[in-house]
């Protein structure tokens, strides 16, 4: 947790006449589990899109070890909140593919499907199809297919938004031994103030629109967390008072 | 008090006598609930809740008349339930607006085709709309709403029949974490403004706890009642105050949601 992975400077964005992303600058650390919190609305899918190089940028730059941001050379992994498999390709082949299209060879295509079908518990299910999976297997199979491809960046847009609190509860556990293990950058929006705390090593909480970062806090409550504790408590109060528009 | 000693003589508001019930499938019956008994009080928010699929909506279905009970039976103010029964609204998931109209045509829906007058039920939409705070948005249709919009529109158009129980399936299901925040106190200002018997089904714990007078767990399919909770908290309830926090965790354990990991 030392070097700079991803830094990005005077990120700019406008749509026609509205900014909505004003000069935005901040860098993460190799290693680093970072969690994005703002207002609804705030424009934090907007600022992933034109991390992922999705959107282009206005002004601004965004490096990856160093190098501008180029999804061609560096490996960058998105998970959006909609399940994003292929329906016509069973896990297995859902899993590969990402593999597939970042040109390995074979061999580490099938060893490293392997791996990741492993990793979240898939065996079982290596030939179904998405239709015949549950929500919460279904993002499974996306996570896998983003870890299989060992990236240099995760990019998650709430990705658990939509799932029942336990299947999110366990997922959330899943993800952190995920990380844990092969010590992935991640960058990870969440509307969920509660899931930020529980997830990272630091969070940046962004403004209403025009967006900026209104500030950074670093979280190292020790892990396993626990959400009645009175340090989480206070960091989430103070994370909530932030941000509050309701 | 007179009027407390009264209400508790008279018949509960809605009452569950070993409510049951069987889905017959290609593959074999499948129970999803199993001899469910409950006295439900008038005004009382009640909130169902249960970590998995486990038939709270199906019990909410039954409730509404659309599904019947067998065996076993519902009445409501001591009168048996035989089908639907105009004095139960109901509060969909997925909101379930007519896209074709506006807002005040959602919402004045139910008294016009009950044939109430123009003005009369004009008047009445309008109430509603205001209450849920949608004043200024009468003319607009559904899909120039947000998520959160779209189930205040829900709200008023359930209030708006006159129902003396309100049924709601997990309302907020789809919206982010903190529209669902706003709109949870929301809930508890208009019941607290227009009380009625609420039926709450969730499977979010925070929420639970942020709004029932009682909270009903039902077990895994086929759904027993496993535990009730008299939540006594004081509204308006802070959900990171420590009283809170701890019933949380007591019924997170209890249903095995990771805190009582």
């Amino acid at each position: 947790m030392s070097k700079d992975k991803v830094v990005v400077s005077n990120l700019t964005k406008r749509f026609k006449d509205l900014l909505v992303l004003d000069s935005i600058s901040f860098s993460v650390k190799e290693g680093e589990f970072l969690c994005l919190v703002g207002p609804t609305g705030c424009g934090k899918t907007t600022f992933l899109n034109s991390l992922s190089k999705i959107l282009t940028i206005d002004s601004g730059s965004i490096t990856i070890d160093g190098e501008p941001v180029d999804p061609g050379k560096h490996n960058l992994a998105y998970i959006l909140q909609e399940y994003s498999t292929f329906p016509w390709l069973n896990v297995e082949q859902n899993i590969a593919y990402g593999l597939k299209i970042k040109g390995f060879d074979k061999n580490t295509i099938a060893e490293r499907t392997q791996e990741a079908i492993g990793m979240v518990n898939l065996e079982k299910y290596r030939t179904y199809y998405p239709s015949e999976l549950s929500a919460s297997m279904l993002q499974r199979v996306v996570i896998a297919r983003a870890f299989a491809t060992k990236p240099d960046l995760l990019l998650m847009d709430e990705p658990y938004g939509q799932l029942d609190l336990n299947l999110k509860y366990k997922l959330e556990d899943e993800l952190l031994k995920l990380w844990e293990q092969t010590k992935t950058t991640i960058i990870f929006i969440t509307h969920n103030i509660e899931e930020a705390i529980y997830l990272s090593d630091r969070i940046l909480v962004m403004t209403n629109k025009p967006t900026t970062i209104k500030t950074s806090l670093s979280n190292d409550l020790e892990r396993p967390r626990k959400v009645s504790s009175q340090e989480f408590v206070d960091l989430r109060n103070k994370v909530t008072d932030l941000i509050k528009w309701w | 008090m007179v009027r407390e000693k009264s209400m508790n003589q008279a018949a509960p508001m809605v009452r569950l006598e070993h409510v049951s019930k069987t889905f017959h499938v290609e593959e074999g019956d499948v129970k999803v609930l199993e001899s469910i008994n409950l006295d439900i009080k008038k005004n009382e928010f009640l909130v169902l809740f249960g970590a998995g699929q486990c038939g709270k909506t199906t019990l909410l279905k039954m409730i509404a008349g659309l599904e019947s009970s067998q065996p076993g039976s519902i009445s409501i103010e001591g009168k048996p339930l035989k089908g639907f029964d105009p004095k139960v609204g109901m509060v969909y998931q997925t909101t379930a607006l007519f896209p074709w109209l506006t807002v005040m045509g959602n919402v004045e829906f139910g008294p016009k085709v009950r044939g109430v007058s123009k003005a009369e039920r004009r008047k009445k939409a309008q109430y509603y709309i205001d209450l849920v705070g949608l004043h200024g948005f009468e003319n607009h249709f559904p899909s120039m709403l947000s998520g959160g919009m779209c189930q205040r529109v829900g709200i008023a158009r359930a209030y708006c029949n006159d129902p003396q129980i309100i049924l709601m399936d997990e309302p907020f299901g789809h919206l982010d974490a903190q529209t669902r925040y706003m709109m949870e106190e929301e809930v508890e200002k208009i019941w607290a403004k227009e009380k009625r018997t609420v039926i709450f089904v969730t499977n979010n714990i925070e929420e639970a706890l942020y709004l029932a007078d009682r909270i009903i767990i039902l077990s895994e399919c086929p759904a027993t009642i496993k535990k009730e909770y008299p939540v006594a908290i004081e509204r308006p309830r802070s959900m990171v105050a420590p009283d809170f926090l701890k019933l949380r965790e007591e019924i997170s354990a209890l249903v095995e949601l990771r805190e009582g990991m």
